[in-house]
């Protein structure tokens, strides 16, 4: 694995997460929020997990992104009002940080380098989606099923 | 320099964070489903880092859960964001703190 490379997309990612986070304009919040999630993608990318990496970009880059911005656009009558900003937030976050790097930096036998990667083909996850996690694949799809159905059902027009 | 384990740790805490913060700042509906999101997209960093750094060649475990995370994820921003719009067609705002009508 890459040291600068590491390097460079954790800046990356850290930055445009923090821009979404703090930016006022929300369409420029939304941008901020797919150049985050391609730096996530870039991460499992350099993890050895390419699959889900083009998984990443598709769904979140591709699909969630785009719903967003069509919110984002449906909703813009309001979007000249000041929503303010919660200062609260800032210190529990800060807190919540402290502590997960207080037990990281704890913890023993996190400082080991990687062994090389023995490849994960889509073959492999594949056949472990259709054998060992045939049962949640199925949930998921009705979970999706109902995801859609309910979003229809939630922005439908009531006709009188 | 080879990142290690704890180096991958320590992003995506700060990823959770950063996420928690959006959730808990800002008060705009829309903003708080992008820090349900960061934060989702943390865990599943935590999962392909743990799946790397174990003993390989592992079974892909860990890189499944993160598929079906995404998953979850994209079904839950389908049904929060036509809730943001649901929302915004009763009260013609989608600023979380005008929207107290459940509030005793």
């Amino acid at each position: 694995m890459n040291g600068a490379a590491f390097i460079f997309i954790a800046i990356f990612t850290l930055a445009a997460a923090l821009a979404a986070a703090t930016l006022g304009k929300l369409i420029h919040a939304a941008l901020s929020f797919a150049a985050a999630f391609v730096g996530v993608a870039a991460f499992y990318f350099l993890l050895g997990a390419e699959f889900v990496g083009l998984v990443q970009i598709f769904v979140y880059v591709g699909a969630v992104a785009v719903l967003i911005v069509f919110t984002i656009l449906l909703t813009r009558r309001d979007l000249e009002k000041d929503h303010g900003f919660n200062w609260s937030g800032v210190f529990i976050a800060l807190a919540v940080f402290a502590g997960l790097l207080w037990a990281i930096l704890k913890s023993s036998n996190l400082s080991s380098a990687a062994q090389p990667l023995a490849s994960l083909t889509v073959k492999q996850i594949g056949d472990a989606l259709m054998t060992d996690y045939v049962w949640p694949l199925q949930c998921i799809g009705v979970i999706l099923t109902a995801a859609l159905i309910g979003a229809l059902v939630l922005v439908m027009e009531e006709r009188r | 320099m080879t990142p290690t384990l704890q180096l991958f740790l320590i992003i995506s805490a700060a990823l959770f964070c950063i996420g928690l913060l959006a959730a808990l700042s800002r008060r705009h509906a829309i903003f708080i489903l992008i820090g349900i999101e960061m934060m989702l997209a943390a865990a599943g960093l935590n999962f392909i880092a743990f799946w790397r750094f174990g003993p390989q060649p592992a079974p892909p475990t860990g890189v499944l859960i993160t598929i079906f995370a995404i998953a979850i994820a994209a079904a839950e921003a389908a049904v929060g964001l036509a809730l943001v719009i649901a929302v915004y067609r009763r009260f013609r705002t989608t600023n979380i703190d005008e929207i107290d009508e459940l509030r005793g």
